[in-house]
């Protein structure tokens, strides 16, 4: 490998194209991680966002292949999204199964079912369509990135915000935070922690569900069962990344973006490099990152921790 | 603590305080705990049977076709032996991080790595014979607890959940291995009379495969009884022995475990280790057994054993005993779904039903214990 690898990144800084495909995958991921980070914050590790998000992106399929309509889409996509969310809040934190093993299986049934309907029925979709902001489109370099994608994107917008009023300025949300930081005092207070934790997850996977269908309408436009392929995973990665922050979260969004359209421009640009690499490069960077970064953060104190009250 | 271990007399009794709660119940609730079972797995069988009917298809000839692959034709249950017997070691390999209270999911890219190496050893060295095929197969081992203990020092060292980074890792061990598939020094098969040689190795040298058995027309390799002594060894490992006992201790309660002088970075490193050595160990044996892929390492050689070995852990309740029949169930559910084409249903299907069966039976559990919570509040208010 003979190459420069900064002028490498000059080279890739200048396109414009880009920013455009690191904030497409940015974006999908940037859906999950808001509704991620209200349910870490509540104190579950939902790992079932990555079956959230292949769920949305095939309902939002189903729903534009029946109704024609890419709003019906959404619509579907984030209700497919909140049906998984209720299945995992209802099993993790009503009755007693483990997070993770409800988690797990979950992700397994919904890929089993995607990939076995998507073969038995043939769904017919496309894109959204553009929808470019006038003239702010023309800013050099990032314009086109920001205020010239398809429609569905631009949801993140209204999304990222309200995740963060609902959580920080809200009675609900400090209920939320109290039951992720200490379930025991927030109990004797008087918040029903089970509670406030299924409604985290309902969170969740609203977000992860429109991810799903903003990965399928704007982004892929056919459904196929790896087009999520660990987006999840990354998504939980970019919240510890974050620190368990809103802000960090998206800036981690942000850098696994970059990443990601690093990879997919470098080889058109002429340089030679190992097509395997480049594939495992997302990955890569996310495990380095947080391994980096792990350490500082503090996790809200009760992360994976069930909330089972005492008898007395 | 050791004294006490050995000095506990009843063999039996040690089983019995160790098993899950779900066959605790079964000792004085008998018909409920069977009911609530029956139930989960009918309706489980149910919703995949609606699945069926609304991408018309016919639910009965699917199930029959199922049973057909995998019990009822001649020869079948050696097929289906010979797929458990992977499942059963990767179910293993979980069930001991679990029990340390770790969460190793990436037991597909532990499998692969075990696989790839195994491969290499047996191809690339010119000294075939018995010793060659143990060589391949400690390798396989050893790569697939490298590739986990990975996961275990950033867990240990840099406070990283080895939920993510396991699964992380499943990725890249994928892209690893197709590298290593389109690189002649590596995989790559030499020689060049092949007509598509792309992505696929060479093939396994017949004396470095692992024997075959014949029992009543039914075949399979040695390796499923390999397996299955492995879960007998470490149901009794984990119950009768000091190490097992901290190992179980970690699990339950890292506090205690912490007071009692139990390393959580010495035993949770040893479990990570040992659990993706037993995925590793579950490729070498899926390689050199020859009931996958016909000796020959590509690039999706692992087909999704490793998420399945899983599910049979889940299922098995984390218990070495329980999971050699739940990989039985499991590996007839996989062969029988090689018949499902006749019937027109893709075989798809047979993962939908996997992960619904999965999903049903961790509902009985579930609700005896939120049954046995309230009936214990009750008695707890009666008092007060």
């Amino acid at each position: 490998m003979n190459w420069d690898f900064f002028e490498a990144i000059g080279d890739v800084a200048s396109q414009s194209s880009v920013y455009e495909g690191g904030l497409r995958f940015a974006i999908v991921l940037a859906f999950v991680a808001a509704g991620e980070w209200i349910a870490e914050k509540a104190g579950t590790l939902n790992i079932s966002v990555e079956g959230m998000l292949l769920g949305g992106a095939f309902a939002a399929a189903a729903g534009l292949h029946i109704t024609g309509s890419v709003i019906m889409g959404i619509l579907l996509g984030t209700a497919s999204g909140l049906i998984i969310a209720w299945v995992q809040a209802n099993m993790s934190h009503r009755l007693t199964a483990d997070q993770f093993v409800v988690g797990l299986t979950l992700n397994i049934l919904v890929l089993g079912v995607a990939s076995f309907l998507n073969s038995s029925i043939r769904l017919d979709t496309t894109r959204a369509h553009v929808f470019e902001i006038p003239w702010l489109v023309d800013f050099p370099l990032v314009g086109r990135a920001l205020f010239g994608q398809r429609w569905p994107f631009y949801l993140i917008y209204l999304v990222v915000p309200l995740c963060w009023l609902l959580l920080y300025r809200t009675r609900w949300g400090l209920e939320v935070r109290a039951a992720g930081e200490n379930p025991h005092a927030a109990d004797v207070s008087g918040i029903h922690v089970n509670r406030r934790r299924r409604q985290s997850i309902y969170v969740a996977g609203l977000t992860s569900g429109m991810g799903g269908a903003v990965l399928l309408l704007g982004q892929v436009g056919r459904f196929e069962d790896t087009i999520v392929n660990g987006q999840g995973f990354i998504a939980i990665a970019a919240v510890i990344f974050g620190g368990w922050t809103l802000r960090g979260a998206m800036f981690g969004c942000l850098l696994f973006g970059a990443v990601n359209s690093f990879r997919l421009t470098l080889p058109p640009l002429g340089y030679k490099i190992n097509s395997e690499l480049l594939s495992s490069m997302p990955y890569l960077v996310t495990i380095l990152t947080v391994a980096i970064i792990a350490t500082y953060a503090r996790p809200p104190a009760a992360l994976a921790r069930p909330f089972i009250r005492d008898l007395e | 603590m050791n004294q006490s271990l050995r000095n506990s007399s009843d063999w039996f009794a040690g089983f019995l305080k160790d098993t899950p709660s779900f066959l605790k119940h079964t000792l004085y609730d008998k018909w409920l705990v069977t009911g609530l079972y029956v139930v989960s797995i009918f309706s489980a069988l149910a919703v995949s049977a609606l699945l069926i009917w609304a991408t018309d298809g016919s639910w009965r000839s699917v199930f029959s076709a199922m049973l057909d692959g995998s019990l009822s034709n001649p020869g079948r249950w050696g097929a289906t032996i010979g797929e458990s017997t992977p499942l059963l070691l990767v179910a293993l390999g979980t069930i001991i991080s679990v029990r340390a209270g770790l969460i190793n999911i990436g037991q597909e890219g532990q499998l692969l790595i075990g696989a790839a190496v195994t491969t290499f050893i047996a191809v690339r060295i010119d000294h075939p014979g018995p010793l060659i095929l143990t060589l391949a197969l400690l390798g396989g081992l050893l790569a697939g607890a490298l590739w986990a203990w990975i996961a275990a020092g950033l867990k240990y060292w840099r406070r990283v959940p080895e939920v993510l980074t396991t699964l992380l890792l499943v990725t890249v061990a994928a892209q690893l291995v197709g590298y290593s598939l389109k690189t002649t020094t590596l995989l790559l098969d030499r020689s060049p009379d092949h007509a598509n040689r792309n992505q696929v190795s060479d093939k396994i040298p017949a004396n470095i495969r692992i024997p075959r058995l014949t029992i009543f027309g039914n075949e399979f390799p040695l390796s499923a009884l390999v397996a299955m002594a492995l879960a007998v060894v470490l149901a009794i490992w984990l119950v009768r022995t000091a190490t097992g006992f901290r190992l179980r201790m970690l699990g339950m309660n890292q506090k205690v475990a912490h007071r009692v002088g139990v390393s959580a970075v010495k035993y949770g490193m040893a479990a990570m280790a040992v659990s993706g050595g037993l995925a590793g160990l579950a490729g070498a044996m899926m390689i050199t057994g020859g009931d996958f892929g016909s000796y020959t390492f590509t690039a999706g050689f692992s087909s999704f054993i490793g998420w399945e070995g899983l599910l049979v852990a889940l299922v098995a309740r984390n218990h070495p005993l329980a999971a050699i029949p739940m990989a039985f169930i499991f590996g007839s559910l996989r062969t029988g779904s090689g018949f499902l084409a006749a019937t027109g249903v893709e075989r798809e299907i047979s993962n939908v039903v996997q992960a619904l069966i999965v999903l049903a039976l961790l509902l009985p559990p579930a609700v005896l214990y939120a049954r046995e919570r309230r009936k214990l509040l009750a008695t707890v208010k009666a008092r007060t």
